[in-house]
């Protein structure tokens, strides 16, 4: 049964009678693969559009409708050396796409006005100490308005929107006095244009806009830059499912495509994509990644099987059940959505920052006029520097301070493979004191792997491997895996449940259990010493080797925790797995708390007691079987390997096979905490000067504009120190990761 | 000072110029991959490709 490669989910038929597909594809890295793949993509006939996007590794390809099959862009892409998968933009990176061109707009619009209104504001403070006229200024004025008024209109738009939607919610934000202080700033300067006065705070308004945005849109496009990594890492993971589209037709589709009540194929060596119950075939199945049990269980007709599931001897037929009906599944969705709830209670430093600061503002200015009316000034003079106050309060540098951090610390650990999947996680990561790893897939590496290599003569090792890829069991992939094999054995024959077997030459081979090969005894021999490890005998004529096969700790996993250990934070294993091989796991390791045999409830009630005694609890896991844990934790983190499940909820991802990204995250977010507070301090302390000024009435617009931009400036320059992470974090890991370059 | 009149409005009509263009490069989807786009301008022209063909 051969199946065919059915990508129609993908293709978006558009209305002008064209097809339109977005490939993500691998290794794309530099201009020779942009202008090969495009060139080589548009040469194919019927093809009118072939255009590779660098920044996102993506290729977007349209084409006359129903001329071709994009099966066959695909199969190009990999005579040229690329792997490329159908994808599948996510919503929410549709909205986001949306949402950054609109702040390039409203950004472009600002920065336009606040150049022009720039330019006329010049003439008037100059004037102001020679010899302008007043109607000149008042017309200089008048212009100043007519630009600023619709400029504001629409490029304060994402603050005014924030602003309504957190009063509409009863709490402030920050962007609360930042409107605020920009509608009383224009206000207040129409007025005063009208009255024919010397000052007026168009400029400021407009600056104060255009530094805003700016920060915003660095912060949004690192955010989308990571975004759009994910969305690419679970298009390559490509989940697929091979369904029966006949009585012996099957067709490989994507998993989105998968109706219940359809049949799947899950051939040995597969991992399940769906939730369903077996209807026909006999097999073991690897419950691992959903349950945390690496012992085999075995499955038949009536069997329920999970996504997640590995499929390890024979092929199974299933049916596929709805959501609702997968009881482990609906189990732990409802621990997700309770665990989820909890953890949107985290109030933003920003927020918490504002929720002081917006009080202590209106109310120094509400001080200011009355103080005035009280010293025999005149109403609108009191309102007037009331209203300068507010000007220059309005916390620009402020609003700045924590984004601008925030962008440089993601960027940082974008490029030492962390990716950032939740906005305020950098916050949260900086406060954990107590790590939490789940086993299985965590701190070891999500594959097999061999762990007696050394022990058997190479050229042994090369033919076991190459006969090994006959072979679709996990087990037997491991072996082909650790010998590097690449050419596959003629003439294999596979013998259900015990192995494989050929001939070279005269020579009999085989590759399978000990008992397949007449290996018993050294398979024991093996088995006595480490009783965790599964065993696979190869025989090469009369020449017989046992290879030892187990999950193994990630090549660093000592050191991080090591590391974690000597910067205070305490770390501890919850695993699914049985007791033996969490103590062996935690022995090598160095770590005294392990409890092994956990479910998913039994993992939040431990991590909620570690919350109640005072603990900031990180969660890192893979499993299914964690995703509710990750909720509940204070912040997680998942491998990028993980189950989808997981990698949605966690609040960062880490790619890779070494653990290292993980401690270094810590040390950048405590880094970027530091330095959140110092520009919070910063940006306090410029009030502290300017206030003062504003209080006595000094406060003229070139003073506004002045300490507007100097203090953003300083904070900027503050944040760009984030690129370096806490010193205790970062030691030889710092140059170990970069994946992404 | 009456020539203010006519170099005002032509200020702003170039600053508005440079801000029509900026929109119209943001909608022509110049800024969607900053990365690529460097690398097309010094990239080797596309061959010629013959249009019957296509």
């Amino acid at each position: 049964m051969q199946a065919t490669r059915d990508f129609s989910h993908y293709v978006r038929n558009l209305d002008s009678g064209l097809s339109h597909i977005d490939l993500a594809v691998e290794g794309v890295s530099c201009a020779g693969c942009m202008s090969k793949i495009e060139r080589s993509l548009s040469a194919l006939p019927d093809v009118t559009l072939a255009r590779v996007n660098l920044t996102d590794r993506r290729v977007a390809l349209e084409w006359k409708q129903g001329a071709l099959d994009p099966a066959r862009f695909i199969d190009r892409l990999a005579e040229l050396g690329y792997k490329a998968y159908p994808f599948e933009p996510v919503r929410a990176e549709a909205a986001e796409t949306e949402q950054a061109s609109f702040l390039l707009r409203c950004l472009g619009v600002a920065a336009f006005a606040a150049m022009n209104v720039m330019m006329l504001s010049v003439p008037v403070w100059s004037g102001n100490v020679s010899d302008m006229i007043p109607e000149q200024r008042d017309f200089f004025h008048w212009l100043s308005a007519l630009i600023a008024l619709p400029a504001v209109a629409y490029a304060g738009q994402p603050f005014f929107r924030s602003a309504l939607r957190a009063l509409r919610a009863r709490t402030t934000n920050m962007d609360v006095p930042i409107s605020i202080g920009i509608v009383l700033a224009l206000s207040l300067s129409v007025t005063e244009t009208i009255g024919h006065a010397e000052h007026a705070y168009f400029d400021a308004a407009l600056m104060l806009i255009t530094f805003l945005l700016a920060g915003r849109y660095l912060d949004q496009s690192m955010r989308r830059k990571t975004r759009a990594v994910a969305g690419n890492l679970a298009a390559l993971k490509a989940e697929t499912a091979t369904k029966f589209v006949g009585a012996d037709e099957i067709s490989v589709v994507p998993i989105a495509a998968i109706e219940p009540g359809d049949i799947v194929l899950l051939r040995p060596g597969e991992r399940c994509a769906v939730d369903g119950s077996v209807i026909e075939g006999k097999s073991s199945i690897d419950q691992s990644l959903i349950t945390g049990e690496t012992l085999p269980a075995s499955a038949g007709p009536g069997t329920a099987v999970y996504a997640g599931t590995l499929n390890l001897s024979g092929a199974l037929r299933v049916r596929v059940a709805t959501a609702a009906e997968g009881t482990l599944l609906s189990e732990i969705g409802r621990l997700l959505d309770n665990a989820v709830q909890a953890r949107s209670r985290y109030v933003q430093l920003a927020d918490r920052a504002s929720r002081l600061y917006a009080p202590v503002v209106h109310a120094t200015a509400l001080l200011t006029m009355l103080g005035w009316v009280a010293f025999g000034a005149s109403w609108h003079d009191a309102i007037v520097t009331a209203i300068a106050v507010l000007i220059i309060t309005c916390p620009c540098a402020l609003g700045l301070a924590i984004p601008a951090v925030q962008t440089v610390a993601s960027g940082a650990m974008f490029r030492s493979g962390v990716l950032l999947n939740s906005g305020n996680a950098i916050e949260r990561l900086a406060e954990v004191d107590r790590v939490v790893f789940d086993k299985t897939g965590t701190l070891t590496l999500p594959e097999l792997d061999v762990t007696n290599a050394a022990t058997i003569p190479p050229a042994d090792f090369a033919l076991a491997g190459r006969l090994a890829l006959s072979s679709h069991h996990p087990v037997a992939a491991a072996v082909a895996r650790a010998a590097g094999a690449s050419k596959p054995l003629a003439g294999i024959e596979e013998v259900p449940g015990q192995g494989v077997r050929g001939f070279i030459g005269d020579r009999e081979v085989r590759l399978g259990r000990p008992s397949f090969c007449d290996a018993d005894r050294q398979a024991n021999e093996i088995l006595s010493g480490d009783p965790e490890a599964t065993v696979v005998a190869f025989r090469n004529g009369s020449e017989c080797h046992v290879f030892a096969v187990r999950q193994r700790l990630r090549a660093d996993a000592t050191a991080a925790v090591a590391r974690l250990a000597r910067a205070g934070v305490a770390v501890e294993i919850l695993s699914g797995d049985r007791e033996p091989a969490v103590r062996h796991a935690a022995g090598q390791l160095g770590i005294h708390e392990w409890r092994a045999g956990v479910t998913p409830a039994d993992k939040i009630a431990r991590i909620d007691a570690l919350t109640r005694q005072g603990f900031k609890v990180m969660m890192v896991g893979d499993g299914m079987n964690d995703a509710p844990a990750l909720a509940a934790a204070h912040v997680s983190m998942s491998p990028v390997t993980a189950t989808h499940l997981s990698r949605a909820t966690a609040d960062l991802v880490f790619l890779g096979d070494r653990l290292a990204p993980v401690v270094v995250a810590i040390g950048y977010s405590r880094k970027a905490r530091l330095l959140m507070r110092q520009n919070l301090w910063l940006a306090a302390g410029y009030n502290l000067l300017a206030v003062p000024l504003a209080i006595a009435g000094l406060a003229t617009p070139l003073v506004a504009a002045a300490a507007m931009s100097g203090s953003s400036l300083l904070v900027i320059l503050n944040a760009l120190r984030a690129h370096r992470g806490a010193s205790a974090f970062c030691s030889e890991a710092d140059e170990g990761g970069g994946e992404l370059g | 000072m009456e020539v203010l009149v006519f170099l005002v409005p032509l200020a702003l009509m170039l600053g508005l110029l440079g801000l029509i263009g900026f929109l119209w490069s943001l909608k022509n989807g110049q800024y969607d991959d900053l990365e690529g786009a460097g690398w097309r301008a010094i990239a080797d022209d596309e061959p010629v490709r013959d249009s019957s063909t296509s």
